[in-house]
């Protein structure tokens, strides 16, 4: 079984701040990670290879210093991996950023399976692992807590949901992003850290992967950032003391103020 | 502070804290309360490498021999588990006290046959010398290993071993010839399941609860006489030896100990309240935490340099090695008590992990050799370095 994870470089953003006055994130002096969401894709396709065989391929798309990133996830059990990495690129959003990923995808050839995070830690947007399902024209299974069985063609998946979960089946290849709950990642050993260490990365540019420039970077990306602020804190609530046909009086007169009733 | 580590090196320590951190800080206390063997997280320990980090690459470990013996390696391990849990660490340490007698001792086949599964952590092992009525004075155990054709047959009670009852592969000390005295023991290679070899009683102990201790019973235990390690009459040769080469292993868990409490206790007098700022705004509760301090740095130097030392194949640092058992013991238990006195009523309660480290802190000073044998050991090698020069 071959099987693509995709990850992100991202700040860890447990110690990010945001500057009050450019309203741009702090990246100095902040450490980078793979997105957590991703470490929990690339443990779920490092257990299927275990279970089916195969190899797992790590694809990111990111500035030089991603390499970083990908060397880990050498550490957490992927077999290859590859830096997309291209001036190009810079600006893109998640449509840009998908299409990008699934043209590397495409060059990597033969895949099964391909994993991501929910989303990223960053962005929180969550759409380009089904961006990448979509440029590819694969079916996908977003939120996913468990892969119950693979068998022949076919992959069932639980879907988590905010009821419960969904049982979905769908044809291989696919797409999945996964949540949280679907595995422990585990920590990477002394021979995967060797193995790190002495590994190749592959470094793919624009033309490499046969990337339409129009497609990608500033260009290619429909999305705006208009403004990014920090919401102001809500004002704390008030709280109505006595007794309850008192209370309900103050409470109707209060909405009935503020035009809800 | 550089301390020279290699780039292996920084890898072990680095996986231990990963390991430490995530995986033994959140359930310390737990199996620390339910005193059980910690087979969770040593099947994590074992998935990591770090079983294999003193054993030869021969025999699925990590050490070139021509290069080192890997008791630094082994020390890093150790120490940095240690700062989450001292009875936990011991799965990976009593189980290199049980493997250096078949790494040092063992010939081709028994190293072949039993180092591959405790490199890799498939298997643990324990070490089996002392007895009711032979604990410091080792010479005195009265278990007995009496030949038999193609056999030994085994008749006695081991006292208070570590990672008993869990450990598969057992390195166990027996008299094979009574008129000898001292020279007249032997080391054997025994496994869980021979015929005669069973268990006595768990033990209950005061700290380190999250390793398992038991009694060894043997009762006509038939061991064949291929797993004599060494040769018949070699059996303190191999205990001594291997107490040259794992005395650091413990310094490095009292050192871990220390270490541990110490930057619980930093961490609690930046963030405790009293009086409207936090503790650690008294200059005299920094001085205390200044003082550990310079006792766990002094303690980690001189760990560091015996276990540097033994990797060299300077073997010769018996007294160095029970300096830094002795000195890095009693460091963990001075530390570990005023760690304790930072938490003030908090450090005393269950619910926080200080008392623990106590408890755990005393162990260090009493196995492997009490703290007095240690001063013997250091007092009488002055006198013979001294009378020789």
């Amino acid at each position: 079984m071959n099987i693509v994870v995709c990850i992100k470089q991202v700040p860890d953003t447990t110690n990010v701040r945001i500057n009050p006055e450019t309203k741009t994130l702090m990246r100095e002096g902040v450490e980078s990670i793979i997105n957590p969401f991703d470490c929990y894709a690339l443990e779920e396709g490092v257990r299927l290879k275990e279970r089916h065989g195969g190899k797992v391929t790590v694809v990111t798309m990111g500035p030089p210093q991603a390499e970083t990133a990908l060397r880990e996830a050498v550490s957490l059990g992927a077999d290859e991996a590859i830096l997309v990495s291209d001036r190009a690129f810079a600006g893109s959003d998640t449509l840009a950023t998908s299409y990008a990923l699934a043209q590397a995808i495409r060059k990597v050839g033969a895949y099964d399976v391909i994993l991501c995070g929910k989303q990223a830690i960053d962005g929180d947007t969550a759409q380009v692992g089904p961006g990448i399902a979509v440029h590819l024209g694969i079916p996908q299974i977003t939120y996913v807590r468990k892969i119950e069985k693979v068998e022949g063609h076919l992959l069932r998946a639980e879907r988590l949901t905010e009821e419960g979960y969904d049982v979905i089946e769908v044809k291989l290849p696919c797409m999945l992003t996964v949540v949280k709950e679907i595995n422990e990642p585990r920590i990477a050993s002394l021979k995967g850290k060797m193995a790190a260490k002495k590994a190749v990365v592959q470094k793919w540019t624009a033309e490499t992967i046969g990337a339409d420039t129009t497609r990608v970077g500033l260009d290619g990306s429909p999305t705006l950032v208009v403004e990014i602020f920090t919401p102001p804190p809500r004002p704390g609530g008030k709280m109505l003391h006595g007794e309850p046909p008192r209370i309900a009086a103050e409470a109707i007169a209060d909405l009935r103020k503020m035009k809800v009733l | 502070m550089n301390h020279f580590l290699t780039e292996e090196q920084q890898m072990i320590r680095d996986t231990a804290r990963e390991i430490a951190v995530k995986k033994i800080k959140p359930v310390a206390l737990e199996y620390d309360e339910k005193n059980v063997f910690p087979w969770e997280i040593q099947k994590v320990i074992a998935d990591a490498g770090l079983f294999g980090v003193y054993i030869e690459q021969t025999y699925g470990g990590m050490i070139d021999p021509a290069e080192s013996k890997g008791i630094m390696n082994l020390v890093i391990a150790v120490e940095e588990l240690s700062k989450a849990c001292g009875g936990i660490s011991l799965c990976l340490a009593a189980t290199a006290l049980g493997t250096i007698p078949i790494a040092l001792f063992g010939n081709e086949q028994q190293k072949q046959k039993y180092l591959p599964d405790l490199a890799s952590g498939k298997k643990v092992a324990a070490f089996g010398l002392t007895e009711a009525g032979a604990g410091s004075d080792a010479g005195s155990i009265q278990t007995t290993a009496r030949k038999d054709g193609a056999f030994y047959i085994l008749n006695g009670t081991k006292q208070w071993i570590t990672n008993g009852h869990e450990a598969e592969t057992y390195s166990i000390v027996a008299i094979t010839d009574k008129s000898k005295g001292a020279r007249g023991a032997s080391a054997f290679i025994l496994e869980k399941g021979m015929h005669g070899f069973t268990f006595g009683k768990k033990e209950d102990k005061m700290g380190i609860r999250a390793s398992s201790t038991y009694e060894l019973v043997f009762e006509d235990c038939k061991v064949p006489a291929a797993n004599l390690l060494g040769k018949e009459g070699q059996g303190f040769v191999v205990a001594m030896k291997t107490f040259d080469m794992s005395r650091p292993g413990v310094a490095a868990q009292a050192l871990g100990i220390a270490a541990g409490a110490l930057d619980d206790a930093v961490e609690y007098a930046r963030t405790r309240q009293q009086f409207g700022k936090p503790i650690v705004a008294n200059q005299g509760l920094r001085f205390l935490l200044a003082d550990m301090s310079i006792k766990v740095e002094t303690a980690r130097a001189i760990v560091y340099a015996v276990a540097r030392s033994i990797d060299s194949g300077d073997l010769k640092c018996a007294k160095e090695s029970a300096v830094a058992k002795c000195y890095a013991s009693d460091v963990a238990m001075a530390v570990t008590t005023d760690a304790v006195q930072v938490f003030g009523g908090y450090g005393y309660m269950k619910e926080y992990p200080m008392e623990k480290r106590m408890r755990d802190a005393k162990i260090t000073q009493i196995y492997e050799g009490t703290n007095q044998i240690q001063r013997d050991v250091i007092g009488l090698q002055l006198v013979k370095e001294s009378a020789s020069e």
